[in-house]
């Protein structure tokens, strides 16, 4: 055994490490609280939504060390030492040369108009780049079936391929 | 020519064109802040306890474990709720149907499955969803009235009108004789299942308390001005004292129209602990208020041999809520779209032990014309016809009901450049007639109608001394465009660059204007933002030509042009000057104007105005499995004019996809024993997933329409009327079967 | 969601060891289930044990066969080359199911445990005899159109959600457990359970014991497999009906055939008689019929889910005919060939 948390009382706390948008955090948390949670609520970095809460809408999906999830239904002590990037981090992702101050996904989703309200958007955008490094997609096809786990109620679908299209055509950006 | 955009003072420089949404890159980059990710100083977290009856009372509500929860600062119930307005009236907001709002927390009665029984406010969100799992609440349970089909006999018309809904006309002509004696006839019962609007954001409302005592209030709604109303009304605050704000909503499709209980309950949580409270909904919640409520229908169609309507009868009864006549138009359409001469109209209600229901994307209109497009496609298969020539052949220039004619109508452009786009031509008329593979392939159309609308609105701008303009108002960007037209319409009214504009929306201290529905926005605050840019315009134009040796001297206004952040006479370019060099030299700050744009009067008086649609729409079905993909819609849409070609094909691929929703996946299934909708998740809840979405074609017909000086028309809503009734008919072109209950799911198919 | 304590385990017989010290205690790996149940107040262990660190993560050569380690994600079985390969069916069924992101978090026991997706189950606010043994099952009479049609009972008419499952059914795999009692294997189909009168357990697993891992056999229908599901949208959406078929053939001759179906019991369910019905029968739609109307035989209809009956015999018809002409269902290319 490598933790005991004590009681489940009320102020229950476990230190663990994560590394969030590049930055390493030192961080206590009761064993309750989910990933998306702690971003959200704790950490003010909202950008990461809450649709669900129960993993049926994707727009809670960050990437943990490189991988695609919902944060929702992640605990956070579980994901103790795993770099995390959620959509305040993906411009820093992309690390390119010159003026582009945002990932080329997110500049892909602008020019195409891949979202309306934004909400949906971040889970999109993490799930696209998770997509992307995953390298299994590669038809339209396959793009949509690998991105359903993503729901977008403005019904931005079409524009969101064809930005996740042009990018991968560009040559994948980690 | 009012439909060439034109302010008469800049030039079309973005207005028309597919300009980038300004708020793209807030919204890429998670910065930008929905209603419940504002934070406070000391916030504390509210979490909702739902009735798991449907109808009865509470007898006891136990607190005292979830009290007990060290973090846990109150539990308020019917109980211990603190007083606030009695008056059923007080809590009617802007957009209220007749009847009595629901109160939450107002006293023991339940009147619906998932009613707020309690609020558990605590320090932080885990701690109040953990102690909202210990309050347990008795309760003695009636049996609930939620099936619409046995209580149809207790149908009524309402006895008060929903403003700004019209009931059915008077009944022209003789439809029952007419449609006895017509030699063709269509008959048949049509129905869409009970739809929730589920936005991606839940509800949620924040509401600090500042330092002053006043409130600042995020709230999730499509117009804030209905927040503040509301808040003033039920809780005897003055407007000063409450702040109301929601910069982005995440998807409202209606669902945000009117303030919803977890406003009420951060308010007066609030109120009661003296410390700012957020309330988000669970997305189960979201089953808790406002929905499409299912509209049974009944439509009769006569036609000579040619086809020509001599009867039309469209009867519908919708299910509302038990305190709320909550009314939409279902059935009017029916005489609209079709020039007959015998009509016969009817809408009725049934209350059920639901929530009220609300506006939902083209409300009414999506059930309505669901019906009246099925039933037309019938038509066409009795007479031979082809869909188009049927619809044709029935073209009206005038609305009947009204005896106007429509102010624009290039319904026909839709249709010829729709078929065109989708090859139309090469369908073979018999059902069952066309495959590809093991799949039957089917081509079905729609005609799509809803009313072109307009707000009175005002808007604000400030030009200041660097040349930089920040425009606004009070109405909400629901994800449908409104920052970036607004922006453009600034931009070409005074010349400047796009980057130099800052729009503001959603917040009570902006100029007044009216909540984001009904496809009314674009014509009633773009209206509102060109007469205020328009009014800065002359103010700076009046500066210029008094500056010393003014090149603009003895020059009317009606001649100067703005462009490139100039002032320049109309064809003669060489005299000119900077709008920042006026403002400099003649030592202005600032430049204010607040406008407000009204409704045509006269035009109303004259015409009808409605946008129109051809939908056409490619399914492959497997019949075996019954699975069917929606492989290709064209949309052929004649709204007037389009301000932003990108925005705007937007707003009409969300509607199809929410009708390619309605007609293949929605449906909220009550347990009538129950009174509950049981599939309450998006898990079991279906909205199409990007697998169920192929291709989308938008085509944008010309159409010059006067109504407003823009000459546009609303593009919300028109993307989702008639695309379910055009995936209908061609799923019985593919496969011969006409299926008039939605969705079509594939125990239709297979039945 | 319920306050509870945290323990993480570094060793299998630690965790077996804090599981069957404590009643209330609940396994947790990618969480994808549990924490989802745990909101809605269905699952409310006193505490969890984080099995994530224990050395079940890898995918291992075995007896001619693969053994997959408990804690190997969806995702990377079904991506695994030698899965992908050799059992392709497998890898098909896992990718048909739940979304990408659910697919890289979600375990291969987690899997396995995963509870039914039942509206009466999941909401608190109604009976529930699995959730609530004797409180009633409302799901008759009631919702429930994803209901089961076979093996129910009268306390309960839940399916098991799993895609994963079904294929493990057919492939006929065995479930490796350890346990306070030591290792014991379980075959497949006997790993889960039919709800009977305790709709409470879905499994065999007996107190304190933890999947280790997923064994398969040598036999891998490498060539003449298919993954067939039908569901209410075309992903992301539990299966109505689905269908794993494997078939090994002697020219058209069947040799071996299994049939597994998923979304119409409490367990993936088999048909041995039909399988060995089909045996020495040329692959035919004539005999994918006799098999499939042996299937549904048994079959019994709830309220709304009649329809599911015909769409199973059908499904099945389809999937062997895919299976036969070595033309598998794609989980991306949504036409059924």
């Amino acid at each position: 055994m490598l933790i005991e948390s004590g009681s489940p009382g009320a102020h229950a706390r476990i230190g663990i490490t994560l590394t969030i948008n590049g930055e390493k955090r030192e961080i206590e948390v009761a064993p309750w609280t989910t990933l998306l949670d702690l971003l959200r609520e704790r950490l003010d970095l909202t950008g990461t939504k809450k649709g669900c809460d129960h993993g049926q809408c994707g727009a809670c999906t960050v990437l943990v060390n490189g991988t695609r999830i919902n944060s929702c239904l992640a605990l956070a002590v579980m994901k103790d030492g795993a770099e995390i990037t959620t959509v305040e981090g993906l411009a820093a992702l992309a690390h390119r040369e010159g003026t582009n101050t945002l990932h080329p996904i997110q500049e892909a989703f602008i020019e195409h108009d891949a979202f309306q309200c934004g909400y949906c958007t971040p889970g999109q955008l993490c799930s696209s780049v998770g997509l992307m490094n995953e390298g299994h997609a590669k038809s339209r096809d396959e793009i949509r079936e690998a991105m359903s786990g993503n729901l977008c109620r403005c019904g931005a679908y079409t524009n969101i391929v064809d930005a996740i299209e042009e990018v991968m055509q560009q040559g994948a950006v980690r | 020519m009012a439909t060439q955009f034109s302010t008469g003072a800049g030039e079309d420089r973005f207005v028309g064109r597919a300009v980038s949404r300004v708020d793209g890159p807030a919204k890429v980059t998670g910065l930008a802040k929905y209603a419940g990710e504002f934070s406070a100083e000391n916030l504390a977290h509210g979490y909702v306890v739902s009735s798991s009856i449907a109808r009865g009372r509470i007898t006891s509500i136990d607190t005292a474990a979830a009290e007990a929860v060290p973090g846990v600062l109150k539990v308020i119930t019917h109980k211990n709720r603190p007083s606030v307005a009695g008056q059923s009236k007080a809590y009617q907001d802007m957009v209220a149907p007749p009847g009595s709002p629901f109160r939450a927390l107002y006293d023991e009665t339940i009147v619906f499955s998932g009613q707020p029984v309690a609020l558990v406010v605590a320090e932080d969100f885990d701690t109040a969803r953990h102690a909202a799992s210990l309050v347990t609440v008795a309760y003695e349970a009636e049996p609930p009235r939620t099936d619409i089909d046995a209580l149809s006999g207790d149908a009524y018309k309402p006895p008060m009108e929903r403003e700004g809904i019209k009931p059915p006309p008077e009944p022209r002509g003789d439809a029952e004789a007419a449609f006895g004696k017509a030699p063709i006839r269509v008959e048949g019962q049509y129905r869409l299942a009970d739809e929730h609007h589920n936005p991606m954001e839940p509800h949620a409302s924040t509401v600090v308390v500042e330092d002053d005592g006043t409130y600042t209030v995020y709230d999730k709604i499509q117009g804030v001005a209905n927040t503040q109303l509301y808040l003033t009304n039920v809780f005897g605050l003055k407007p000063e004292q409450v702040r109301c704000l929601n910069p982005y909503l995440g998807g409202g499709f209606g669902s945000g129209l009117r303030p919803q209980y977890q406003l009420f309950l951060a308010m007066l949580a609030a109120q009661d602990l003296k410390r700012s409270v957020r309330v988000t909904l669970t997305r189960d919640q979201m089953w808790s208020f406002t929905f499409r409520s299912q509209a049974v229908q009944t439509i009769s169609l006569g036609a000579d041999e040619n086809g020509g309507l001599q009867a039309i009868r469209h009867d519908a009864v919708q299910g509302t809520s038990t305190y709320e006549d909550y009314q939409e138009v279902v059935v009017n359409w029916s005489g609209v779209l079709y020039k007959c001469d015998n009509v016969k109209l009817s809408y009725k209600l049934v209350k059920l032990d639901t929530p009220t229901p609300g506006d939902m994307r083209a409300p009414g209109a999506v059930s309505g014309v669901f019906a009246i497009e099925t039933a037309m496609d019938e038509m066409a298969c009795a007479t031979g016809l082809d869909p188009i020539e049927l619809r044709l052949k029935n073209y009206t220039e005038a609305d009947q009901t009204e005896g106007k004619p429509f102010g624009s109508k290039a319904l026909k452009s839709c249709f010829s450049e729709g078929a065109e786009r989708f090859g139309w031509s090469k369908r073979s008329p018999e059902p069952r007639s066309m495959r590809d593979g093991k799949e039957l392939v089917g081509w079905g159309m729609a005609s799509g109608i809803w009313e072109s609308m307009m707000m009175k609105s005002s808007a604000q701008a400030t030009l200041t001394a660097d040349g930089r303009l920040e425009i606004g108002n009070s109405t909400g960007d629901i994800g449908t465009g409104t920052y970036t037209i607004l922006t453009q319409i600034a931009a070409d009214t005074l010349g400047l660059p796009i980057e130099h504009i800052t729009t503001k929306l959603g917040d009570t201290e902006l100029a007044q204007a009216p909540v984001a529905g009904g496809s009314w926005t674009a014509a009633s605050s773009g209206t509102a933002v060109m007469k205020a840019c328009r009014t800065i315009a002359e103010q700076v134009f009046k500066l210029a030509r008094g500056l010393p040796d003014s090149p603009l001297a003895n020059v009317d206004f009606e001649r100067a042009v703005f462009t490139n952040g100039r002032i320049e006479v109309a064809g003669d370019p060489s005299r000119s000057v900077g709008i920042v060099d006026v403002l400099k030299t003649t030592g202005t700050d600032k430049l204010e104007a607040t406008e407000t744009a009204s409704p045509d009067k006269d035009f109303k008086k004259q015409f009808e105005a409605y946008t129109h649609s051809a939908i056409f729409a490619e399914v492959k079905v497997d019949e075996e499995l019954g699975r069917i993909r929606v492989t290709r819609i064209v949309s052929a849409i004649a709204a007037g004019k389009i301000l932003n070609t990108k925005t705007a094909r937007s707003q009409i691929l969300g509607g199809v996809v929410m009708g390619i929703g309605s007609a293949l996946h929605e449906e909220s299934m009550l347990d009538h024993r129950l009174g509950r909708f049981m599939n309450h998740n998006l898990g079991e809840y279906h909205v199409p997933a990007h697998a169920d979405i192929y291709d989308i074609d938008v085509i944008f017909v010309d159409e010059e329409d006067m109504a407003n000086p823009l000459g546009v028309k609303g593009l919300g809503e028109i993307g989702i009327v008639g695309t379910a009734a055009a995936i209908g008919n061609a799923v019985y072109h593919a496969t011969g079967k006409r299926i008039r209950n939605l969705p079509i799911t594939v125990d239709k198919i297979l039945g | 969601m319920n306050r509870f304590d945290y323990v993480r385990a570094d060793t299998v017989a630690d965790a077996i060891k804090a599981l069957s010290t404590d009643p209330s205690a609940r396994f947790i790996a990618g969480g994808t289930n549990l924490v989802d149940l745990m909101k809605y107040n269905v699952e409310k262990p006193g505490r969890l044990i984080d099995i994530t660190r224990l050395p079940l993560k890898s995918i291992e050569e075995h007896e001619g066969g693969l053994r997959i380690g408990a804690l190997v994600s969806n995702a990377d079985l079904a991506y695994d080359a030698r899965v992908q390969r050799r059992y392709p069916l497998l890898a098909s069924a896992i990718l048909a199911g739940a979304s990408a992101q659910l697919r890289n978090a979600a375990s291969t026991g987690g899997n396995l445990n995963q509870r039914t997706r039942c509206y009466y189950f999941y909401d608190e606010g109604t009976p529930c005899n699995k959730r609530e043994p004797g409180s009633g099952c409302p799901a008759i009479g009631g919702v429930n159109r994803i209901h089961a049609i076979f093996g129910a009972s009268e306390a309960c008419i839940a399916t098991n959600p799993s895609d994963m499952c079904v294929a493990l059914a057919a492939l006929e795999a065995t479930v490796r457990v350890s346990g306070p009692e030591g290792d014991r294997a379980i075959a497949f189909a006997d790993y889960h359970r039919l709800p009977g009168d305790d709709p409470s357990k879905d499994n065999t697993l007996k107190p304190g014991e933890i999947v280790v891992s997923v064994d398969l056999p040598a036999t891998d229908y490498g060539a003449h497999h298919t993954y067939l599901k039908l569901r209410d949208r075309l992903s992301y959406a539990f299966a109505l009906v689905s269908v794993a078929a494997a078939l090994e053939l002697d020219g058209q001759i069947i040799r071996t055939a299994r049939v597994a179906l998923g979304g119409v019991a409490h367990k993936p369910w088999r048909n041995v008689e039909a399988e060995t019905l089909l045996q020495g029968k040329p692959a035919t739609r004539e005999s994918f019929r006799a098999a499939a109307d042996l299937i549904v035989a048994e079959a019994k209809p709830q309220s709304e889910n009649g329809f599911k009956i015909e769409l199973a015999r059908r499904a099945i018809v389809r999937s062997l005919e895919q299976a036969a002409a070595g033309t598998p269902q794609s989980q991306s290319d949504k036409r059924i060939q």
